[in-house]
Order: structure tokens, then sequence, then C-alpha cells
């Protein structure tokens, strides 16, 4: 077996269990929105770690660079500016894999090992066994894996699995110079934001909250946020995110059923000709053809 | 061309060859398709070269299947219209499978049963047609919405289409002297009065 913090529980398209005797303690990366400055300290952590240069881009007249994440940006912080209460509100949300407990990618994925799920919670791409058919990116209900032009392949946040499977904390939180970014087992990390929540309800923020969505199961990457009741604020953070039901049914029911369909065509069909045998030319209509000629 | 004056001639070879290249496409198509639909049948994708050559053939063999489907759709979709004797014989499906033709209502060159085929199989690739060109994402990336749809357009069609093809195929085992019509393109007199009466009297000029 692999190292016990990265034991596979889930693995894309396989239908048998993975091994799941021991247990490994879930991780979680807590993002505290109100303590963010948005220095991107941890943009260029996650490059120099990753070993990833994009392109420098263009400027698009507002802070945010690059604007998108990319195959080769898999982090970036998104800006908003807010009025509330006659103050103005500089709502600044780093964007990335939130690794979902239920994750639509690897629901989706057609190709098998390409997408695992690891038992510490990390949903990590294995890019070798990608396929390139852009399926992960219909199943993700937060916009985040990204195709490559240069090689097909599908290129997201790892939540650095490998700092992460020595005992290292990821990249960004190393980074993080104002204690936005934390690290640790998810309970631990619930446990801290819920004294950031009562600090903040404190200060005004009576709808201050921990946004760990339950549509997916919860998530491995969490926010704290001034306003949780309403997430679209953070550049569209999804209200309630879930695997859309398209996708379930597409990697639901529709297999079975259709597998059965035709399992059973095939089968009847061999029953059928071996019972009723097969429909050949009446002798009758044989002979009269032979006796009037053509 | 019937070389034996007691055959009549089915299918013309051009007819044929179309078929057979639609067939062949049908072929490379479902296995590399299943290859992506369901785990199972993902060792498929071997013989494509793997996965990653699975998924970039697939969608140009559609290509070509789709020409070639054409093809055939307009040799034989002015052939293929249903009418009041045709909603007759469907109703009396059940006899004919249970292995009694008689009282069946004679039939022109497709009966009823290839007819709904022939329409099924043409809306299918519609579909599929549709739906593949909005998940080709080798070419283009289009709405999220759109291509969640497309997904469960394309899987369900094909697994229609694939069953379908499955009832054709078995047709022609089972009824005797069908495979040689669209292999040689020549069926015997006697296959042509016992199985399509009408095109029999049109064909020969005799009752």
């Amino acid at each position: 077996m692999a190292l016990q913090s990265l034991d596979i529980t889930r693995r894309s398209a396989t239908t048998t269990p993975s091994p799941s005797a021991r247990s490994t303690e879930e991780v979680a990366k807590l993002i505290d929105v109100t303590t963010c400055i948005g220095c991107k300290a941890c943009q260029a952590a996650c490059m120099e770690w990753n070993d990833l240069r994009d392109q420098v881009g263009v400027n698009v007249g507002v802070i945010d660079n690059p604007p998108d994440l990319t195959e080769e940006s898999w982090t970036v912080m998104r800006y908003a500016e807010h009025e509330e209460n006659g103050n103005l509100e500089w709502l600044i949300r780093k964007d990335g894999c939130m690794h979902c407990a239920d994750p639509g990618c690897l629901k989706a994925c057609p190709a098998p090992g390409a997408i695992v799920q690891y038992a510490n919670g990390i949903v990590d791409f294995h890019e070798e066994n990608c396929i390139g058919c852009g399926y992960c990116i219909t199943g993700c209900p937060f916009n985040i894996p990204r195709i490559s032009k240069k090689d097909h392949k599908v290129y997201k946040c790892t939540l650095c699995s490998d700092r992460v499977a020595v005992g290292l904390e990821p990249a960004c939180i190393k980074a993080c110079p104002t204690g936005a970014l934390q690290f640790g087992t998810k309970q631990d990390m619930k446990d801290y934001a819920a004294e950031r929540i009562t600090d903040l309800k404190a200060r005004g923020f009576a709808n201050a909250g921990l946004y760990d969505p339950p549509g997916v199961g919860g998530t491995h990457v969490m926010y704290v946020l001034h306003h949780a009741d309403r997430p679209e604020l953070y550049n569209d953070l999804p209200r309630k995110p879930a695997i859309s039901p398209l996708v379930s049914f597409w990697k639901g029911a529709t297999k079975p059923l259709a597998n059965a369909i035709l399992a059973a065509l095939a089968l009847g069909g061999i029953i059928h000709y071996v019972t009723q045998g097969p429909n050949e030319v009446s002798k009758e209509l044989e002979k009269e053809e032979e006796e009037n000629g053509p | 061309m019937a070389r034996n004056p007691n055959e009549l001639v089915r299918y013309t070879a051009r007819e044929r060859a179309n078929h057979w290249l639609t067939a062949i496409c049908f072929v490379l198509l479902a296995l590399s398709g299943l290859a992506l639909f369901h785990p199972w049948f993902f060792p498929l994708s071997g013989l494509f070269g793997g996965g990653t050559w699975t998924r970039i053939l697939h969608p140009y063999i559609g290509l070509i299947m789709t020409v070639s489907f054409l093809g055939l759709f307009f040799r034989f979709a002015a052939e293929n219209g249903l009418t009041a004797t045709d909603r007759q014989w469907l109703g009396r499906l059940g006899t004919l499978i249970s292995g009694d033709p008689h009282g069946m209502p004679e039939q022109g060159r497709y009966n009823a049963g290839q007819k709904v085929l022939f329409w099924i199989l043409s809306v299918c690739m519609l579909l599929l047609l549709a739906s593949g060109v909005v998940i080709w994402r080798a070419w283009w990336s289009l709405p999220v919405g759109l291509e969640r749809l497309a997904v469960v357009v394309h899987a369900a069609s094909a697994a229609v289409l694939i069953g379908f093809i499955f009832v054709h195929i078995y047709a022609s085992i089972w009824v005797k002297g069908s495979v040689r019509a669209m292999t040689r393109g020549t069926v015997s007199r006697a296959w042509a009065k016992q199985h399509h009466r009408a095109w029999y009297r049109q064909m020969t000029g005799k009752s």
C-alpha cells in the first residue's frame, strides 16, 4: 500500500471497493476570507511549489490576475467590491478546488484511476491516466478543472498531496502572512472556524459562518465568510452546490439500465432462435417458384 | 446483378457498400463508446490504442458514420414511409415472432418493422450527432449546462441505437436469406414472395 496519508478510498471508473482496512484522519484547508488581505502570496507559492509558470497575461482592468483558473494557475484570488450599510467591503476569495467529499469530477470520469480520493479527503488528478475527455468539467459543481491546450490533460489544485503525504502543510498555507489560511484535521479546522465566527458575530457580522456545503458531502477546503447567508457575494460562490442531477442520472441509473437492456436483448435473441427456430422460406413457395419458372 | 434468373436483385452494389461502411463505423463506435460509458467496458479501449486514442478517434469515426448514414437515409427514406397496412402488420407482430407468419398483411420492399427501425435509427443518429458535437472538447468548450444535457442525450440515444441494432442483426439471422441480400445483393423469388409479397409482384409482374 501507499503511504497511509495517501491511501486511496475512491478511484474513478472503478466498480469494486478500494482497500479500506486502515483509517486516516480527514484533513482540511480553512480559508478565512475575513482576514485575507489579497496579497496573492498563496498564488505565488502554488506556482513555486508546483513548478507552474502561467503566461504573464494582460491587465483586465481589475486586480484579478490571472483573471481565471487555468491549467497552470491552480488557485486565483477573486476580488469583489460590496457596499453594505454605507461601508465598502472588499471581499477577497481564494478560488480553487474544494476537494468535495462527494466529488462530481470523480463520478463523471470514465478513465480508471485518473481521479482518486485519498483517505484524508484530498481529491487528486493522476494525469498519466487522464484521457482528456473533459467529463470531470461537466461533473464539477464549482467550475474548477481546466483542460490543457498543450496536452489535453486536466489540472487543478492537488491540496499539495505530495507535501501533506510527508506531514507538511500545503504551499499556500505556508506562504500566507496573515494566518487567513489554516490547515489541519477537518475537525480542528471546524473548531478553529467556530472561534473565528463567534468573534466576527461579536464584531457585528451577524451572518458570519462556515462554508462547508452539505450538497457535496462537505468539502476539504472550507471558507469562513462574513456573509455566509449570501455566498454569491464572493464572486458567485455557489449557494447550494451539488452534483447536477443530469450527471447523477448519466453516471447512475443509465449505466445499469442500458447494460441490462442490451444484455436482455442479446440473451432474448439467442433464446428465441433456439426455441422458435429460424424463419425459413416455406417449401411450398419454393416448389411453386420452381414449377412456374422465372 | 442476378446471375441466376430465379433470383431478384434486392440491393445494388452501391447500397451494399454504403450499408457495410455504416456497419463498420457502428461497430467501432459502439465498442469505443461503451469503453467510455461503463468501467466494465473500459478494457475495450485497448482495441483503439488506449483510452486517449479512443477519446481522440471516436468523434471522427462518428463523423464518417454520419456521412455514410446520410447516404443510406437518402437511398431508402422514400421507401420507408409508414402506411395503414404497416399498422396492421405491427399489431400482429407478436404472432410472427412466435413463429406463425400466416395472416400477416402483405409487405412491400420493407416491412413495417424495418421501417420503424429505419426511423428510430435516423432519430438516434441525429441526437448522437447533435449531442456529440456539443461534447467534442478537443475543438471547443460550450456552456456546462448544455454539456451536461448532451452527455445524457448521447448515452441514452446510443443505448437505444445499440439495442435496435441488436434487433436488426438478430432479425437478419432469424429470417434466412436476409444476410445474402446485403452481402451478395440477391434473394430467391420464393423468399421475396414469402416476406415481401407486394415487392415480389412489383418485381416480377406476377400475383
